[in-house]
């Protein structure tokens, strides 16, 4: 028999891995170095804003705060003097929120009709609108700002709050039909056959069976433009007037005031309560992202 | 409604995509309760036919009637068909019970009509414990019998079927070809069918059309494809082992090619006036005869055996004719070896017999 000639003992089943083999701590420790470095300045605002002035002119940044206080970030929020007024960002939070829902309900719905419309039923000429599109997402924003601010006044929307939303919608429009556009020419054509042979049509195939597929890429759509309409500093500056100045704006002139003393604990409160947004979005449906960005990307 | 004219007329139909021509002045008549089967290699044009007969693709030329009426500018769901898909194309979200009266829904049936159709497509199918499920918990088979449901709810003149097995292994593949006739015997519906699987073809088709770059070769009963193909491509095409072709000369009663010759008594000519010239003589592997039945044969020779290739029932010898290799079928149980002379035979009648110039049957 052949089979006793075989030794018995030796290596047998999956070959045992080393915790600690020189490929496991260099990539474990380019990361914790370079997670370090990203960190810093979040400890750094976050130990700031938690201290107290007298505290903070000792100059130890990176010292955790002796006496714990939340005075700086209740002023933040409500106490802030921007220019004029001295409510606080809580003034900006709303105007945001009000510029930032229509904004984003209006640039998603119209895209991922785009989208579809531009995927699934090609029409004369709709390569060459789809190029033209594109185009308009390699133009820098700078250079339509004043043509916009005109088109806004002949509208007589130019420092309303309706115009920024316009504007959101309008810049938003490339990128989003491009990733709507991509998404559902990667569906399998022949679900969209078969509900054309089951009488569905444009908005029945639409809301009853692409919507229901696509939820990634809406999710998608969401994150980017909520971010991109949360920080924009830009169009809010230019189209709206203080009243509305959204919250980037006003956190802006809270930082940048030039009267007084600089209140650096209130500054990092106020920067910190503005980026909470974007952030909680990002914790809430990061997985999504990666799935709709990784189902976005694979087809042209 | 005229119960003798045909269930589905395709006048001229040309399509161009760009400047392909893809179907090129394409005319078919399909009868009443006919299983029409379109075969052809991919890029022939069967799928896009079938598009243009379901309305999915506009027709650049040309008119298509189904159950006489003129539907070449109908949208899909008013033109009487239901059709399944390779990929079953089955609504992820929905339940099988939503996939089959989502089409019901669209055209306002109402809701116990609805619920009367869906549980007899269920019932036909054998699909009624899955009624609750969704598409993503159901195995191949399962899916592509929903899919075929869904075209039976809607109560349609003609079924078409865009490669429905494809995507199904072998077994499953032949119990459902199995179904699908058993199901066809049972509506009598018109129904058209493509694929690339000549055992699809010959096994459920009343008529087969076998295409070659957008036009139709050869149309006609899976016997008559089979034993009398009207030229060299569908004989080639047709048949697995292939047909054996020998190039030679035929005078007007004999094949010569080298010196085998072979007197054409009982060949059935194509016309009155056998033309002699270059000609190219088919022989099917399955029809050249070996052992005992070799003495019966109108013509006997003797070859040497090249290769043996034993698959179980049959086994397939390789071998050297008239310059040309030649493959026999021989039962599994024969014991041929490499080397061996083999006495073989075959019957005249039993060929094909194609003009070299035009590879038309002579």
């Amino acid at each position: 028999m052949a089979d006793t000639a075989l030794p018995t003992h030796g290596p047998r089943g999956p070959k045992p891995k080393r915790a600690l083999s020189r490929t496991n701590i260099i990539v474990y420790g380019t990361l914790i170095v370079v997670s370090l470095y990203y960190l810093l300045p979040l400890w750094v605002m976050v130990m700031t804003s938690l201290k107290g002035m007298p505290e903070i002119r000792l100059g130890n940044i990176f010292a955790p705060p002796v006496e714990i206080t939340f005075e700086p970030w209740a002023r933040a929020w409500s106490g802030a003097c921007t220019g004029i007024n001295c409510d606080g960002l809580s003034r900006g939070f709303g105007n945001s929120v009000q510029i930032l829902l229509p904004s984003l309900a209006l640039s998603v719905a119209i895209a991922s009709v785009n989208g579809y419309a531009l995927a699934n039923w090609k029409f004369k000429g709709s390569e060459v609108f789809f190029t033209i599109l594109i185009l308009g997402a390699f133009i820098p924003y700078q250079v339509m700002l004043y043509p916009m601010v005109i088109i806004l006044r002949e509208l007589g929307l130019y420092g309303n709050l309706w115009g920024l939303v316009l504007v959101h919608t309008v810049f938003g429009m490339p990128i989003l039909t491009l990733l709507f556009r991509n998404y559902f020419a990667g569906m399998p054509e022949e679900l969209f056959k078969a509900a054309r042979v089951d009488g569905a049509g444009f908005w029945g195939i639409y809301f009853r069976i692409m919507l229901p597929m696509s939820l990634p890429i809406f999710v998608v759509a969401m994150i980017l433009q909520v971010t991109g309409i949360w920080n924009d500093f830009l169009f809010g500056v230019i189209f709206t007037k203080p009243e509305i100045y959204p919250m980037t704006v006003q956190l802006n002139n809270i930082v940048n005031s030039v009267q007084g003393v600089k209140e650096y604990n209130v500054n990092m409160a106020a920067t910190l309560l503005t980026g909470l947004v974007p952030l909680v979005i990002y914790f809430v449906s990061g997985k999504l992202f990666v799935r709709g960005i990784a189902a976005g990307a694979v087809k042209g | 409604m005229n119960m003798h004219a045909p269930s589905v007329r395709i006048r001229d139909l040309d399509l161009q995509f760009g400047d392909v021509k893809v179907l090129k002045s394409l005319s078919l008549d399909i009868r009443q309760g006919e299983f029409l089967v379109l075969l052809g290699s991919s890029g022939c044009g069967k799928s896009t036919l079938l598009n243009c007969i379901a309305g999915l693709l506009e027709v650049t030329d040309g008119q298509i009637f189904i159950q006489d009426q003129n539907v070449t500018w109908k949208e899909p769901s008013e033109r009487g068909i239901g059709m399944v898909f390779q990929s079953y194309a089955l609504y992820p979200q929905m339940t099988v019970e939503g996939n089959l009266s989502f089409g019901l829904k669209n055209a306002r049936v109402p809701k116990a009509e609805i619920a009367a159709r869906v549980a007899r497509a269920a019932e036909i199918l054998q699909i009624e414990p899955l009624l609750k499920r969704k598409p993503g918990a159901l195995s191949g088979g399962q899916r592509q019998r929903v899919a075929i449901g869904r075209a039976l709810v809607r109560d349609v003149d003609v079924f078409l079927f865009d490669e429905p097995l494809s995507n199904l292994d072998a077994k499953l593949r032949a119990d459902l070809r199995v179904e699908l006739k058993r199901l066809h015997q049972q509506l009598k519906n018109t129904m058209i069918y493509v694929t690339h699987d000549q055992v699809e073809a010959m096994t459920l088709a009343d008529r087969i059309a076998i295409m070659r770059g957008g036009v139709i070769m050869q149309l006609g009963t899976p016997d008559e494809i089979y034993n009398r193909p009207q030229n060299r491509y569908v004989a080639d095409f047709i048949g697995s082992p292939s047909m054996n072709f020998i190039d030679g000369r035929f005078d007007g009663e004999t094949f010569v090619a080298g010196d085998l010759a072979i007197p054409m008594q009982g060949y059935r000519f194509s016309s009155e006036s056998a033309r002699a010239g270059q000609a190219t003589i088919g022989i099917r592997p399955e029809h050249v005869v070996t052992g005992e039945l070799v003495e019966r044969a109108p013509v006997q020779t003797t070859v040497t055996v090249n290769l043996v290739e034993p698959t179980g029932p049959d086994t397939l010898v390789y071998a050297d004719l008239a310059g040309g290799p030649l493959r026999i079928r021989m039962d599994g149980h024969a014991q041929v070896r490499a080397g061996d002379v083999l006495p073989i035979g075959f019957e005249p009648s039993r060929a094909s017999l194609f003009d070299a110039e035009t590879e038309e049957r002579i």
